[in-house]
């Protein structure tokens, strides 16, 4: 074993050590022979005779070494770096050629590596935690509604932790990330910090290993604890450069100190699973006792037990449910409706089929480029043809020639793979750097060893498939009838030219199939952009701002009142508002009933609540249908006021003029309706309004502050007159900078646009590579059929005539690609279906649109071999040939 | 080719040449085939060329080393000599193809049976 394992690494060393092998094998054979010699004329041969004889009984030198080679090194191998020498010559000969087809490879195989790591990430990885399989997700409402609806009250959370048996451990944190805004106050100037509640348990649950330091203590967790944080690391890295020290320390937010107790490892990112696009800065422990009271605080994530099942955890959380204690509650309404689901699955939502999709394209792109890269082989084939009828007369085997073939078009992949893996990690890199998409765990895409190893395959894949058509045709034909053929510049074999043309006629077919989809997404993603939002985003900006009202709604309504006057006095503002959130940003729900109607328990009674300023409605552009604003003498003291939208509207006074109207379930009090807005998308735009109310910021408590400014001037250089308004109101006012409201939009569709962009360029590369095939072809063509218009054209045909028997021919190859493609992109687009927006996965303009954009871009890719056609000069044609 | 010279099975040749140094002693390469067809009384077919493809790949494997030096009638020439893991080969080879050649001359000399199977 260990003899043949030697043996093995000495043949790879002979592989290097050709010339010192090859000197002294010289001078062993040339002593045999001598020695040989020597003693066939001992025995009485004459000198020649003796020489003669001593060859005779050796076999020939060459032959002697060529197995002495043989067995010393790796045949094999040799043939193939002999292949690849050849290949390389080749290539080099022909640069436009491997050019382009190392470019066009590298768009196919980068655009694969790019997709595959997407879905790799996002739908394949398991999550970045401990057995992350195990992990699941609770969410009350069955899922339904915004997040009072979807998120636990403390003590359903609490009494189902403790009796249920399906979860070895249960944890959760406070999604309302408005309410976990602070300032850092020590550490250079005042700057905001976002943080995120979690309960005390919550990395154990999860299995999130520190960078160092420690988790929190139970002690932390309770009433009256030290209050401690816990480092992002990459918070720790950017306002701490990484210094160890300052574990231990403490650090002031806002006006109370904590303890810095640990940083958390560079791989955990929260915003990337949970709310992607949400930048951590630090996390605390909740206090349970403290948001008792609060109503829907919690999302729950559990660690099932081993062997538990997402299904038995269900079936047990709807038994278990309404039998803990406190389940009367009316509250606890949505707290009953519990859904389970993998913690994964909720994760990557409704993406699954969006990113299927996506790696659909993808594929059809790879599948494009090899039929492209079939036809420029198979091109270059007959350009070549002699060169391999030559070989053959010399003695190549067909295997042999074959060989060479796919080593070139192998040599050729892995060309564009390199590029193409290079092309990967920059778009990865790009991607995962984009803040303002808003897919989940996309901050942590790379291009790792799973994605590389694919592309590899991907590499040998495409390789074999586009050298296999040459390949055939050139098995297929007799090469002594090639080298005849070839001289004689006639019009291509058949078999050959049929090849190529099936070849572009399903390239034709396959972008079809990726136009199609692509245009009936962009056709979505239009409508979706249509959408009415229910206010207008240009032209307005938010900024949050800080002020301290010391929980008294009088001096609120105070300040805000000063500091909107100010804000409105700075010239270019035409009008401002403060609202506690913004629509597409956050959101929270309260009860809204109508008073004095009776609920049945099963309807959702839930509204969305801003609560906003006077001249919100104004600055955000929002449409007062009825009824009329807030305004400053609706105090603390004067009866209770709502503004609500029209959803609200229907769902509680149908048929009814709600303005007057009294309303229950928002604050202690009842308030009556005194206005009714236009629908507004709170939490998507793909989804219908839900039920709004408005409260004033003098009658609730807000839970932040944006201010929102209408202006036709570009918020920055508002910023600055804005800033020391606001400076001069309150010291602590940290640095902030305007978002424009078009942001908040462009981010809610920012994961269709995603979708649309990556498929929209898919559908024109393909559309450029049918086109780029159809070119080849007719141009071959017209170039081999040279001599015969040149004959046609001295027997009396047109210009005009030649020019569109050419065209003809382009379009009979288009039409039948585009045929075939429209009935494939059918079937295909019933795929998609789900993902369009009020859009027919059949509709008929998209289709006529791309059938007939591919029967333009055939006819023009065809219009440039015809003029050529038309310009042979008849008699320079036929001597030449 | 019937009546011609024996055809060498895989392996066999160099198993010769193991055995052929170890009897022996170090050798040239042409010394180690012209002993082979001597001692075989020519009945094998040996291209001396191929004697050194086997030499290279016994090499690899350590069961022979090798060494330029001087023949008696003083030529440069290449010796080879077995080593102490080749002798070992040597023994483990010999014994295997003893007991093959034992059992193929069993197998070849049963009777064969006269039964006329024709009507």
């Amino acid at each position: 074993m260990i003899d043949h394992l030697r043996r093995s690494i000495l043949r790879i060393v002979a592989l290097f050590r050709r010339e010192s092998f090859d000197g002294d094998l010289d001078a062993e054979i040339a002593s045999h022979l001598d020695l040989a010699t020597e003693e066939n004329f001992r025995q009485g041969m004459s000198r020649e005779g003796a020489r003669r004889q001593a060859l005779i009984q050796l076999g020939g030198p060459q032959q002697a070494k060529e197995l002495h080679r043989d067995s010393r090194g790796l045949p094999a191998l040799e043939v193939l770096v002999q292949d690849l020498r050849y290949t390389f010559r080749g290539l080099q000969k022909d640069q436009v050629f491997t050019a382009i087809a190392v470019v066009i490879l590298a768009i196919g195989i980068g655009a694969n590596t790019v997709v595959f790591s997407v879905v790799n990430t996002i739908l394949l990885r398991p999550l970045p935690f401990q057995q992350s399989e195990r992990l699941a997700w609770l969410s009350g409402n069955n899922g339904a509604g915004g997040l009072s609806d979807v998120t636990y009250r403390v003590d359903a959370f609490e009494e189902f932790q403790r009796s249920n048996h399906s979860f070895q451990e249960m944890t959760a944190f406070v999604p309302y990330y408005s309410l976990s805004e602070s300032k850092l106050m020590t550490h250079g100037e005042p700057r905001p910090v976002s943080f995120v509640w979690v309960d005390g348990r919550f990395f154990q649950t999860l299995g999130v290993q520190l960078a160092f330091g420690r988790l929190f203590t139970p002690e932390e967790c309770v009433k009256g604890g030290k209050p401690a944080v816990l480092l992002s690391y990459f918070f720790w890295q950017r306002q701490f450069t990484g210094n160890p020290a300052i574990v231990g320390q403490s650090i002031r937010l806002g006006d109370e100190f904590a303890t810095v107790v640990g940083v958390l490892p560079a791989s955990f990112d929260f915003g990337a699973v949970f709310s992607p696009g949400l930048k951590t800065d630090f996390f605390r422990p909740i206090v349970m006792d403290d948001i008792r009271t609060w109503g829907h605080m919690l999302s729950v994530v559990g660690r099932l037990k081993p062997g538990v099942t997402v299904q038995q955890a269900q079936a047990e959380a709807n038994v278990l449910f309404p039998q803990l204690p406190g389940a009367e509650n009316p509250d606890w309404s949505t707290d009953l409706k519990t859904t389970v689901s993998g913690l994964q699955d909720q994760v990557i939502g409704k993406l699954r089929r969006t990113l299927f999709v996506l790696w659909g394209a993808v594929a059809l792109i790879l599948l494009i480029v090899c039929v492209n890269l079939s036809n420029l082989l198979l091109a270059r084939l007959a350009s070549r043809q002699r060169e391999f009828a030559l070989r053959g007369a010399l003695g190549a085997s067909r295997g042999r020639l074959i060989r060479q073939l796919l080593t070139e078009s192998l040599a050729l992949s892995t060309l564009g793979a390199l590029l193409g893996v290079a092309l990967a990690f920059a778009v990865t890199w790009y991607l995962a750097h984009q803040g303002t998409i808003a897919l989940p765990l996309l901050s942590t895409i790379r291009v790792d060893a799973a994605a590389l190893s694919m592309t590899l395959l991907l590499t040998l894949i495409v390789g074999i498939l586009f050298g296999i058509a040459p390949g055939l045709v050139l098995s297929s034909g007799n090469l002594q009838e090639t080298l005849k053929d070839a001289g004689r510049g006639s019009s291509e074999g058949r078999g050959h030219a049929r090849m190529r043309s099936a070849l572009v006629v399903s390239e034709v077919a396959l972008a079809c199939v990726l136009l199609v989809g692509a245009g009936l997404l962009f056709r979505s993603f239009l409508r979706v952009l249509d959408v009415d939002l229910g206010f207008q985003p240009s032209h307005a900006a938010a900024i949050k701002v800080d002020y301290n009202d010391g929980g008294s709604a009088a001096r609120r309504g105070a300040i805000l009142q000063d500091m909107l006057q100010r804000v409105t006095a700075i010239p270019g503002v035409e009008a401002a508002g403060v609202t506690d959130m913004l629509p597409l940003d956050r959101n929270r729900s309260w009860d809204l009933l109508a008073k004095g109607k009776v609920y049945s328990k099963e309807v959702n009674d839930d509204a969305f609540v801003y609560i906003v300023t006077p001249g919100y409605l104004t600055a955000m552009g929002m449409h007062l249908v009825k009824g009329r604003d807030f305004s400053w003498h609706d105090s603390d003291t004067s009866e209770r006021v709502i503004i609500i939208n029209q959803a609200a509207a229907r769902r509680e006074w149908p048929d009814e003029d709600p303005v007057g109207r009294l309303a229950e379930g928002i604050g202690d009090k009842d308030s009556r309706v005194i206005g009714v807005i236009s629908d507004v998308h709170e939490s998507s735009l793909e989804e219908a309004s839900s039920p709004a109310v408005l409260v004033p910021v003098t009658q609730g408590v807000p839970e932040g502050a944006e201010l929102v400014v209408r202006t036709h001037l570009p918020p920055e250089v508002l910023a600055s007159a804005v800033m020391s308004r606001l400076r001069a109101l309150n010291l602590e006012q940290p640095a902030m900078e305007f978002r424009p409201m078009q942001q908040l939009v462009d981010r809610a569709v920012s994961p269709r646009r995603f979708f649309v962009v990556l498929v929209a360029i898919f559908a024109v590369l393909g559309l450029v590579l049918a086109a780029l095939g159809i070119f080849g072809v007719i141009s071959y063509a017209v170039s081999r059929q040279t001599q015969e218009i040149g004959i046609r054209l001295t027997l009396g045909a047109t210009p005009g005539r030649v020019q569109r028997s050419v065209l003809a021919r382009t379009l009979r190859l288009a039409l039948i690609g585009v045929g075939v493609g429209a009935i494939a992109s059918f079937a295909a687009c019933k795929v998609i279906a789900s993902l369009l927006f009020k859009t027919d996965p059949d509709d008929p303009a998209t289709f006529a649109f791309v059938l007939i954009l591919l029967l333009v871009v055939a006819v023009l890719a065809g219009y440039l071999p015809a003029l050529r056609a038309t310009r042979v000069d008849p008699v320079t044609a036929l001597r030449c040939e | 080719m019937g009546d011609s010279k024996l055809d060498l099975l895989q392996g066999t040749l160099d198993l010769m040449v193991l055995q052929t140094l170890a009897a022996m002693g170090p050798l040239h390469g042409y010394g180690i085939a012209r002993r082979i067809e001597q001692i075989s009384g020519n009945e094998v077919l040996l291209n001396q060329g191929t004697i050194y493809a086997s030499l290279v790949r016994l090499q690899q494997r350590g069961w022979i080393s090798a060494e330029w030096g001087t023949s008696d009638n003083n030529r440069k020439a290449k010796f080879y000599s077995i080593t102490k893991r080749g002798r070992k080969q040597l023994t483990e080879d010999a014994a295997y193809w003893l007991r093959l050649s034992i059992v193929m001359s069993r197998v070849l000399s049963m009777p064969e049976t006269e039964e006329e199977v024709e009507s």
